[in-house]
């Protein structure tokens, strides 16, 4: 059993994959017990979808594809709020329609470009194994960014989760808040996109904490065991990759569906 | 009332306030004064622009022509409380009640703030007051209608309000249970609040208003409801089947 932990553990790289999907195991549940409570795992998803263009734009121009993403994400963002009020159309709506043109306006941009390659299996699968010094650092940032923003702005996001509306008469404050989570959000999928591929942050950003929904009753609780099933589903699928030679982010993805599996077979929360 | 003596006394007053909503006018010129210490219905029929008129109240929505004007003792942040219909609620969001009421204190604790001894503690006086200590651990969604307008309400306490508008407040709630909120905002209204609550509902607790504000995209009447609800009043708000209802304005 103990070869079984401490055999990868002796290459740097696996050291690393280790580090970057502890964080990933963190920061992504964190941030989806708000996505999953609020009805946005659309919105994630298209979010992690429509920041192609914004990657791509961070190649061409020479600057780090993470920088350049992170505001296309927000624009989008803020642009379903816009669609949605001018057009009259339902939030999913507006999202199905401006995440598929975004992505679709990611792959025009690549295949015009004669000096950019990205690999789309890198991008839906991630290179966790692959993972470098720098984006660890970037990750553990974003990660304490996120746990403080999280912090600070815990009472207003409780409020304006429960309830929009009264929040909103409370005072401008709410707009800014949502406005923050979605920064917060752009920020964890991107990250967590580099580093882990679009398949495992999206499932990161669901399945831990929709598992969470199911087990604990209080809010800060979920999100206190959503990072902790997280972790758990990050390493587990990580040592499984490494034992059976599969790939990290999908064996990640399916230890975390299996937990996710199990507490839908023993879950103690009453349908709203 | 004398004002002095209570902090969050105030005074509202609303002149000549048109609003639309859906590029349509859905209020017209309405005016109407509100003193301290009221506890005031906005009784109409469905359309008739109630929730328009607390958008307008709150801020949310803009006041195309016209003032609204509040008059207040206590000069600090969260005035208006406004208890939300049913419907603009996530439920799905755990929260306990206490975590609700927790929630009134966000304008006075600032962005980093965590709660202090006295935020816990007039957190605790709220849910006395509503008589839902026993429930203060509970789910919002394991609480009945009535016990969540009262957790609502202990809300607006604890955010310390001058104002209180509760939009459909009996929306899903029993009789008895209407019964219990109305007995509740009735002490918050002798502490010099004002209280208005919006329904369509006027079978039984119309007379338990101290003013009334029959509203259908414009004032209808407005005062004592012994006064209000006569059968002119009733017809313009329901048309030709309002002609026949008849409503007990005794308190």
């Amino acid at each position: 059993m103990i070869e079984f932990l401490v055999a990868p553990l002796e290459y740097g790289f696996m050291v690393r994959a280790l580090i970057g999907s502890v964080l990933v195991g963190v920061m992504c549940p964190l941030v989806g017990a708000y996505v999953v409570t609020r009805n946005l795992a659309f919105m994630g998803d298209a979010l992690a979808h429509a920041v192609l263009p914004g990657m791509v734009l961070g190649f061409i121009v020479g600057i780090n594809p993470a920088i350049a993403a992170v505001p296309t994400g927000v624009s989008v963002a803020v642009l379903v709020r816009i669609v949605s009020r001018r057009a009259g159309l339902s939030t999913d709506t507006s999202i199905g329609i401006l995440f598929a043109a975004m992505f679709a306006l990611g792959l025009v941009m690549l295949a015009t470009s004669t000096t950019i390659r990205v690999d789309m299996e890198d991008l839906l699968l991630g290179q966790l194994l692959g993972i470098s010094p720098t984006s660890i650092y970037v990750s553990l940032g974003i990660t304490v960014t996120v746990i403080l923003g999280l912090f600070a702005l815990h009472h207003w996001l409780l409020f304006a989760s429960f309830d929009p509306v009264g929040a909103q008469v409370l005072g401008k404050r709410t707009n800014i808040v949502d406005y923050l989570f979605l920064v917060m959000l752009a920020l964890v999928i991107v990250i967590g996109i580099q580093a882990a591929g679009v398949i495992l942050v999206m499932a990161m950003l669901v399945t831990p904490a929709a598992t969470a929904y199911l087990l604990v009753r209080r809010f800060v609780s979920m999100m206190i065991v959503a990072a902790a099933i997280g972790t758990a589903a990050a390493v587990t699928g990580l040592y499984i990759s490494y034992h059976f030679n599969l790939p990290a982010g999908p064996a990640m993805t399916l230890v975390a569906s299996g937990i996710f599996a199990l507490a839908v077979a023993f879950k103690r929360r009453a349908p709203v | 009332m004398n004002t002095a003596s209570y902090p969050h006394a105030a005074r509202m007053s609303l002149q000549n306030v048109s609003v639309e909503f859906d590029g349509q006018m859905a209020l017209r010129d309405v005016s109407f004064d509100v003193g301290a210490g009221t506890l005031m219905g906005v009784v109409g029929p469905n359309g008739a622009g109630k929730s328009t008129l607390f958008n307008a109240i709150a801020g949310l929505l803009p006041v195309r022509r016209g003032k609204v004007t509040l008059h207040r003792v206590d000069q600090g942040g969260g005035a208006l409380a406004y208890v939300p219909q049913r419907e603009s609620v996530n439920w799905r969001f755990p929260v306990t009640a206490m975590d609700v009421v927790m929630m009134g204190r966000c304008c006075r604790l600032g962005w980093c703030r965590r709660p202090g001894k006295r935020d816990r503690e007039l957190v605790d006086d709220c849910l006395c007051r509503v008589g839902l200590w026993d429930h203060r651990s509970a789910l919002m969604t394991e609480l009945s209608g009535g016990q969540r307008q009262r957790v609502f309400v202990a809300r607006a306490l604890t955010q310390e309000a001058t104002v209180l508008l509760l939009d459909e407040a009996f929306s899903g709630v029993d009789a008895g249970a209407q019964e219990g909120l109305v007995e509740v905002l009735q002490t918050v209204r002798n502490e010099g609040r004002i209280v208005l609550l919006a329904t369509h509902d006027l079978t039984n607790l119309a007379g338990r208003f101290d003013q009334v504000l029959c509203l259908n995209r414009r004032v209808c009447a407005c005062g004592p409801p012994g006064e209000v609800f006569t059968s002119e009043v009733m017809e313009q708000l329901y048309g030709a089947h309002g002609v026949g209802l008849t409503i007990d304005g005794e308190r």
